[in-house]
């Protein structure tokens, strides 16, 4: 079977591939992500106490303070910030966040198009549903 | 999105590895807005100062920028940070925040950029000029550019700022184009505005009327009388700080007062379909009013205070000795003239202290010991309680200084 091939904005170009980390609401990163770790913490949250490391983050958009784009980077200093990231609308903390920390990541998908643990690659503003 | 032969230098990395990393965090937020090209401009405040906002990944982001070699190319300054630099300990800062917040100030010097540490660089040396672009970054200071001075200038963030100085460059997109300086909504104000608080009041609630107009909202604001010189700059202040801060509007428009209505007259209202009035404060003053219990501590100069602010408290304390500690927050260059004319002297000698480099807004309330404070703009009354869990008193500068004398709000049960 092929792969499906979809395509969005990219916001950082980049390629890299990984399974899919899927929420279906906002993601916070300042007070939610701590870099030394990369589990996400928030009660409720449907990623709680879930690893983001390595995992292509699926999500509809970011929340929160601007100091999380500075989480993004010092998670990508640590070795634990997601492969790639993959939204319905970035945001100028999640997009700034991506831009420093050098993240692949691409807006303006349905996120009905992924679904849990699914490999992906990001290539640029495409992604393909390996 | 067109870019300069210069521009695509800048990006392949000729002028160095800062200067690239600029030009590409520019070029990637100028696609997301839809920017056609980059605009040159003539200075940049840089935001993202505070250790308390920034944190242990702030700072090794602005260090390892510093570290690839860039500077500065044009006038750049910073916003403030989170500590007086001169007299965190005599009011209680610890040294082990100070170190960090001089260590964020350190790598930013190392980017070229100047520790202005104020959000009103208008006051100390920088104004931009009619029509001037800008890449400013605080709130209230980017309002006053736009709104007052006529110059032009986005919202921009920490990172957007220091690439915008590293390049002398921005993504021209809304506020820099005529397009995206019209009025979005109509403001017709029906009571009177005639203080500082009340102004923040009416700002609050504008604020809020236009927050959820499309790409940021432009209020057109007519009906309303601005005071006459010195305090209108005050108010003018005051007014934008609480817009930007409840609304995030960066671009305002006053009848008759501000530049681009005066040389624009009816022309920028035509077309304008949102209206929205303004009958009374009421709903501003209920919601920027938090406080309860004793005062421990007024803050006035939200935004920074200028020569006039500081000469009009001096009138309103009147000789009289303050109870409760009050600080008025102001740029360094304006705490050092104060100094020199006997002016910081005369505040002292009532119990009055200038703050630098600083503000209550982004230094670590909590870890002074803070509870209860009282001001009189509604920025900061509207940020404190979120921001720093504070309960906050808001009103006129005449109850603010009335509450540092007694230790007690004026007309509340203390």
């Amino acid at each position: 079977m092929a792969d499906t091939s979809i395509t969005g904005r990219a916001i950082f170009e980049g390629t890299a591939s990984g399974r899919v980390l899927k929420s279906d609401v906002p993601l916070g990163f300042f007070g939610h992500l701590d870099p030394e770790t990369g589990v996400y913490r928030e009660q409720g949250h449907p990623l709680d106490g879930v690893s983001i490391k390595d995992r292509v983050l699926v999500f509809p958009k970011g929340k929160g303070s601007t100091v999380g784009s500075y989480i993004l980077y010092g998670l990508k200093k640590a070795g634990n910030a997601p492969a790639a990231m993959v939204m319905t609308e970035c945001d100028t903390i999640v997009a700034v966040g991506a831009l420093i920390a050098e993240i692949p990541t691409v807006d303006g998908l349905d996120l009905t198009n992924f679904e849990k643990d699914q490999s992906v690659r990001v290539d640029g503003g495409t992604v393909v549903l390996v | 999105m067109r870019l300069t032969a210069e521009e695509t230098a800048i990006l392949d990395g000729k002028r160095g590895a800062g200067a690239a990393k600029a030009m590409g965090i520019l070029h990637s937020l100028g696609r997301i807005a839809d920017a056609e090209e980059m605009v040159e401009v003539g200075s940049v405040q840089v935001s993202g100062v505070s250790y308390k906002n920034i944190g242990e990944y702030g700072l090794a982001f602005l260090e390892d920028w510093a570290a690839m070699g860039n500077k500065a190319v044009v006038p750049a300054f910073m916003n403030p940070g989170g500590a007086d630099r001169t007299l965190w300990k005599r009011l209680g800062f610890s040294a082990d925040f100070v170190k960090k917040q001089e260590q964020v100030v350190a790598a930013l010097e190392a980017l070229g950029i100047a520790p202005l540490l104020s959000c009103t660089p208008y006051h100390a040396g920088t104004t931009p000029r009619y029509g001037e672009h800008v890449a400013w970054a605080e709130s209230s200071a980017v309002s006053y550019a736009n709104s007052v001075l006529g110059a032009r200038t986005n919202r921009e963030g920490g990172p957007s700022a220091i690439a915008a100085a590293l390049t002398g460059r921005t993504p021209k997109h809304t506020l820099h184009t005529d397009e995206g300086r019209k009025p979005t909504r109509i403001v017709t104000v029906r009571c009177k505005v005639p203080g500082i608080a009340d102004v923040g009041a009416m700002g609050f609630q504008i604020g809020k009327a236009v927050s959820a107009d499309k790409k940021g909202g432009v209020p057109y604001i007519r009906g309303v009388a601005a005071p006459e010189a010195p305090i209108r700059v005050t108010w003018l202040k005051a007014l934008g700080a609480a817009m930007a801060a409840s609304g995030a509007v960066g671009l305002y428009h006053v009848e008759g007062v501000t530049p681009e209505a005066m040389k624009h007259g009816d022309e920028l209202k035509r077309g304008v379909q949102q209206k929205s009035e303004i009958e009374s404060l009421d709903e501003g003053y209920a919601a920027l009013g938090t406080g309860k219990g004793p005062v421990e501590l007024v803050t006035l100069g939200c935004p920074h205070a200028s020569r006039d602010d500081l000469v009009r408290i001096l009138g309103i304390l009147n000789g009289r000795k303050v109870k409760a500690p009050l600080w008025i927050a102001a740029s360094q260059v304006v705490r050092e003239k104060a100094e020199a004319e006997g002016l910081a002297e005369k505040l002292r000698a009532c119990g009055a202290e200038i703050v630098a480099d600083t503000c209550m807004v982004v230094a670590p309330l909590k870890d002074l010991g803070l509870r209860t404070l009282a001001t009189d703009s509604a920025k900061a009354a509207f940020y404190l309680p979120s921001h720093h869990d504070m309960n906050v008193y808001f009103g006129s500068t005449e109850e603010n200084v009335e509450a540092a004398v007694t230790g007690r709000w004026p007309g509340s049960a203390g």
